[in-house]
């Protein structure tokens, strides 16, 4: 056996590790300071409080579902949560077509519902509009006091906010092809309305215009109802107008009286009439079926409209695009629309179970490139923009889970996980002093260096690749604890051994650790192929815990031949540990080394001897019995 | 100081416990906690949670006061009329609630009409709806991720060791753990979550770093063996085994001792969650996967490669060399009882012989009374 030993560098080691840390934790205070990086790592749902849907892409009979169409999807949704204004809402594909939307603290119903909906952007004709809020609602006896030209029961939508400003060019066929909201434009501007419905249920009757509960449907019905036998001839046709679908409309209230949350459908049959509410509940229709579908609109945007003469009217207006299919169709419902009168002259734009816009079709539009005008602000318009040009999910999802967390809960767990972490590390670290005595301390100075270089990748990832800590991510870390500390056994255990056969504590050093970094190696490639493994097949929690339980075996690796080996090596140099005290962990006697039991022997130890091998064997038996159980 | 000896003693062969030798004992011991294990997941089948189930699930979570089942049965029938209610209550004051699958507003409804009854902050309940393809989905991606695994880990086992037999011996201690980990959750019906799919897999790791360790020294006590002429393959084996048993026990209760602090913690102060399953399953399968490298791993690598031509050749060649020596001595004791041919012969002649070279084979076992 050959007692070669390589020249090993120990200071060497410890400075690249104090690099590295200070690298790791000098990124982060650079992005502390210059950026959004923070001193604690960000936490995911499951610890911060939240709620997280999981949406599964339904594939048409087998089909293979185009990767880039779940990656629009994800864009789409993100549009729209964030479009709600929840912050930090996170959208991200996961797996191969998964879509798991996580929105911290308490979401609120109307973010979940946009979320889940299936998002059918849809242009369906107007057959039938009225207001969509119970007249009731503004107790009728108190005189009104806004503005009496604002009769919120007036069938003609004053809150549907293209119907505010007229058209700055009226209806005109073969100029520019604008979709101009209703001429009528005698509404208030919303906020006024808005303030009136947001004093209503507090008993504030300001808002309250219309002197007596009018039926707002009364007008418009005596027009059109037609016998339900009557098959419609086209999607306008009021045959679609049956007496049930309107004393469903009647009978729909847009507004809660006590939440104030706007009634949305949840289903809707492409070739049926839908009774439905405008996005802010003040005008409810009865639409016609779909006739051109939201992905049929190739863009959407907003800008400053121009009038016939191409300058510049400084009114803020909608532009939208269809594509091939889109145009033809939207040529032959602006031909049809264009000789209607009256609501029936509207064509509704239906988004996530609400109309999203109902202007008046002011020109026929061949050519696919529609404005809508209105009594837009930039804001508004962006709004309605993007809706339209991310309202269509190219897929249908399914809900596969959703999951609400309340943040007591998770707060708990965090908090639980963290000691219960604590306690497994001072578990683990008495452990190790019992077993290896004043090595046991490395193990501590190794899980400390260990836990700092987690923590301060922790934040490096929370920073730059949107990590968040997650309960399973906290367990994956105390299982490390256990993981990193074998590193330290099988390493500790060669050196006893390489003194048991009677090395000196130096020399055991080098040779138990040219042994045991290649067990170290072989079996952190296992623990890591694992990580990596669940890491990238798996769905939901796994990836937490797989995350942190492959970068902690990563860390490990680190630490067992950048800290402890040089430790080691360089505690080997001083009399305690090189001269194997009997508190080091060396103690070359109680390991008992071969020069030791030669020792024993021979006699010099005073440790009773026999003559004969089968003597000493006796007598070492003996010396056992007790030390075994 | 014991722990120590006890370490010494199994270094050098001073003792030795005849795990390959033993091999039958846990071939048949294994057969039998296999044969549990089916017979359990046939029986009682696994308690699935709702994430493989579909359906919906609430949790209020520090109920004040006495808790009742029923109240949670009332609100949730008094939001979605007559259903199936399925009330838990966990820890004594927290409360968990299955249900069908519920629309999204009857959930919220749900949650509110709790909330009220234990007169708690709707904040404070958690609930959760799981379509049925959701769990299946996962299924499958466990089932994904494992075949991956065991495929990636056998060509690294084999190009590492450079034999295909123990990537074989691994595995068949790998499906082993799984077997037991998996009768042990149908035997006592405790819930498979995702979480403990999760720790499953971990465990899975665990116990094939666990094998790889103990297989390590093997590769260097054989192939030591095998360059000598005092120790058969199998007892070269068996020393190793023998010798990494004290790392064995300590990298075992070290990643057992937070896992076990989870646990306590778990159960003590939190009741079911993710952090319970986790620490349940890799408790189980710490212990399981510990079992399965020492009991299994090696008598089976053994099994698998005494039979090949030159290892034949060289266990024959130390079994002839041993005869030809005179027993020195007779054997202590109780301690021969040795029931196949390759371990008869005068050991203690060997034993002397291997004990001046610091080098031992495993002649001596404990008396019977001291044996486990």
């Amino acid at each position: 056996m050959t007692t070669t030993t390589r020249r090993s560098r120990p200071r060497r080691a410890l400075v690249l590790l104090a690099v590295i840390v200070a690298l790791v934790f000098g990124t982060v205070t650079g992005g502390y300071f210059l950026d959004d990086a923070r001193w604690s790592p960000s936490l995911a749902l499951d610890l911060e409080g939240g709620t997280q849907v999981v949406l599964t892409p339904v594939a048409e009979e087998g089909a293979e579902i185009p990767s880039e169409s779940i990656d629009q999807a994800v864009e789409i949704i993100r549009q729209r949560v964030n479009g709600t204004g929840v912050t930090e809402a996170e959208v991200v594909r996961q797996g191969s077509s998964n879509i798991v939307v996580s929105i911290p603290g308490q979401a609120d119903e109307e973010t979940l519902d946009l979320v889940r909906a299936s998002a059918q952007l849809e242009f369906r004709p107007v057959l039938l509009a009225g207001t969509g809020v119970d007249p009731s609602l503004f107790e009728p006896s108190v005189a009104p006091s806004g503005d009496p030209s604002a009769p919120v029961g007036e069938a003609t939508a004053p809150a549907a906010e293209e119907s505010a400003v007229p058209s700055a060019g009226p209806a005109d066929a073969t100029a520019e092809p604008s979709v101009a909201p209703s001429a009528q434009g005698r509404a208030v501007p919303r906020g006024d309305v808005a303030d009136a419905l947001a004093a209503a249920p507090t008993g504030e009757p300001t808002g309250a215009p219309t002197a007596e509960p009018v039926e707002p449907v009364a007008e418009p019905t005596a027009e059109p109802v037609a016998e339900p036998a009557v098959e419609p001839t086209d999607a306008s046709d009021p045959a679609y107008l049956t007496p049930e679908v309107l004393a469903e409309f009647e009978q729909l209230s847009c507004l809660d009286p006590e939440t104030g949350a706007v009634t949305r459908v949840s289903e809707s049959q492409d070739d049926e009439p839908l009774v439905v509410c405008s996005q802010d509940g003040f005008e409810k229709y009865v639409l016609g079926p779909v006739e051109v579908e939201g992905e049929n609109v190739a863009d959407a945007g907003w800008g400053f409209g121009t009038g016939q003469t191409g300058l510049s009217t400084g009114q803020i207006v909608v532009d939208l695009q269809f594509d091939g299919t889109g145009t033809d169709q939207f040529a032959d419902v602006s031909r049809r629309l264009f000789d209607l009168t009256g609501d029936r002259n509207r064509f509704g734009i239906v988004l996530d179970g609400v109309v999203i816009s109902a202007p008046t079709m002011n020109g026929i539009i061949p050519n696919g490139q529609a404005q809508i005008s209105g009594n837009f602000t930039q804001e508004t318009a962006e709004v309605l923009a993007n809706q339209l040009r991310y309202g269509a999910l190219p897929l249908s999802f399914t809900v596969e889970s959703t999951e609400s967390i309340s943040a007591t809960l998770g707060d708990e767990q965090l908090r639980l996980g963290v000691l219960a972490g604590l306690i497994g590390l001072g578990l683990v670290v008495v452990y190790m002093l019992v077993q290896y005595r004043a090595l046991g301390l490395v193990t501590i100075a190794s899980l400390a260096i260990a836990g700092l270089l987690a923590y301060g990748l922790l934040l490096l990832f929370s920073w730059r690749q949107g990590y968040r800590l997650s309960l399973p991510g906290v367990v994956g870390l105390i299982v490390a604890i256990g993981i990193t500390a074998d590193s330290f056994i099988i390493f500790f255990e060669r050196i006893r051994d390489e003194i048991r056969d009677g090395r000196s504590v130096a020399v055991a050093i080098e040779r138990g650790w040219e042994r045991s970094l290649r067990t170290i190696l072989i079996s952190d490639t296992v623990s890591l192929l694992a990580a990596v493994v669940l890491y990238t097949v798996s769905v939901g929690g796994v990836r937490g815990f797989a995350f942190t339980l492959g970068l902690t075996t990563v860390i490990d690796l680190i630490v067992v031949v950048l800290f402890t080996k040089p430790v080691v090596t360089l505690l080997s140099r001083t009399r305690f540990f090189g001269e194997g005290h009997t508190l080091s962990g060396f103690d070359a006697e109680h390991l008992g080394s071969v020069v030791a039991r030669n020792a024993i022997r021979s006699g010099t130890r005073g440790v009773p001897t026999g003559t004969t091998v089968a003597e000493r064997k006796r007598a070492a038996a003996a010396a056992n019995e007790g030390a075994v159980l | 100081m014991k722990f120590d000896r006890w370490g010494n003693d199994l270094y050098t062969g001073a003792r030795s416990y005849g795990i390959v030798r033993n091999r039958r004992r846990w071939y048949v011991l294994t057969g039998v906690l296999v044969a549990l294990a089916v017979a359990a997941l046939l029986l009682r089948g696994l308690n699935l949670g709702i994430d493989f189930t579909g359906g919906s699930e609430f949790r209020v979570s520090a109920v004040p006061g006495e808790v009742s089942t029923l109240a949670a049965e009332d609100a949730v029938t008094g939001v979605v009329g007559d259903t199936q209610v399925q009330t838990t209550i966990i820890d004594g004051d927290n409360v968990r609630v299955r249900t069908g699958e519920l629309s999204t507003a009857d959930t919220e409804a749900v949650a509110e009409a709790l909330a009220e009854t234990y007169g708690v902050e709707t904040s404070a309940v958690t609930s959760q709806f799981v379509g049925a393809s959701w769990g299946e989905q996962i299924s499958v991606r466990a089932l994904q991720g494992l075949l991956v695994f065991l495929a990636l880990v056998a060509v690294v086992i084999s190009l590492y060791f450079r034999t295909w037999k123990m990537a074989v011996a691994a595995l068949a201690a790998l499906v082993l753990d799984m077997v037991f980990t998996v009768g042990i959750f149908a035997a006592t019906g405790l819930e498979v979550t995702p979480s403990t799919v999760i720790g499953f897999l971990t465990v899975l790791a665990y116990s094939l770093y666990d094998t790889v360790v103990v297989f390590d020294k093997v590769r260097e006590n054989t192939r030591e063996a095998l360059e000598g002429d005092t120790q058969t393959f199998a007892e070269g084996a068996n020393l190793a085994v023998n010798q990494t048993l004290v790392r064995s026990i300590n990298t075992s209760v070290v990643a057992i001792l937070p896992v076990l602090a989870v646990l306590v913690i778990g159960v003590a102060l939190l009741g079911a969650s993710t952090l319970l399953d986790l620490a349940l399953v890799l408790a189980i399968g710490t212990a399981v996967g510990t079992f399965s490298s020492i009991f299994v791993a090696t008598p089976l690598l053994v099994q698998l490669r005494e039979r090949e031509e030159g290892i034949v050749a060289h266990d024959t060649a130390v079994l002839r060399r041993r005869e030809g020596r005179t027993p020195v001595a007779a054997p202590a004791g109780p301690s021969v009882d040795v029931a196949e041919h390759d371990w008869s012969g005068p050991r203690s002649a060997v034993l002397a012989q291997s004990r001046q070279q610091g080098q031992r084979q495993q002649p001596r076992r404990l008396p019977r009374d001291k044996r486990g």
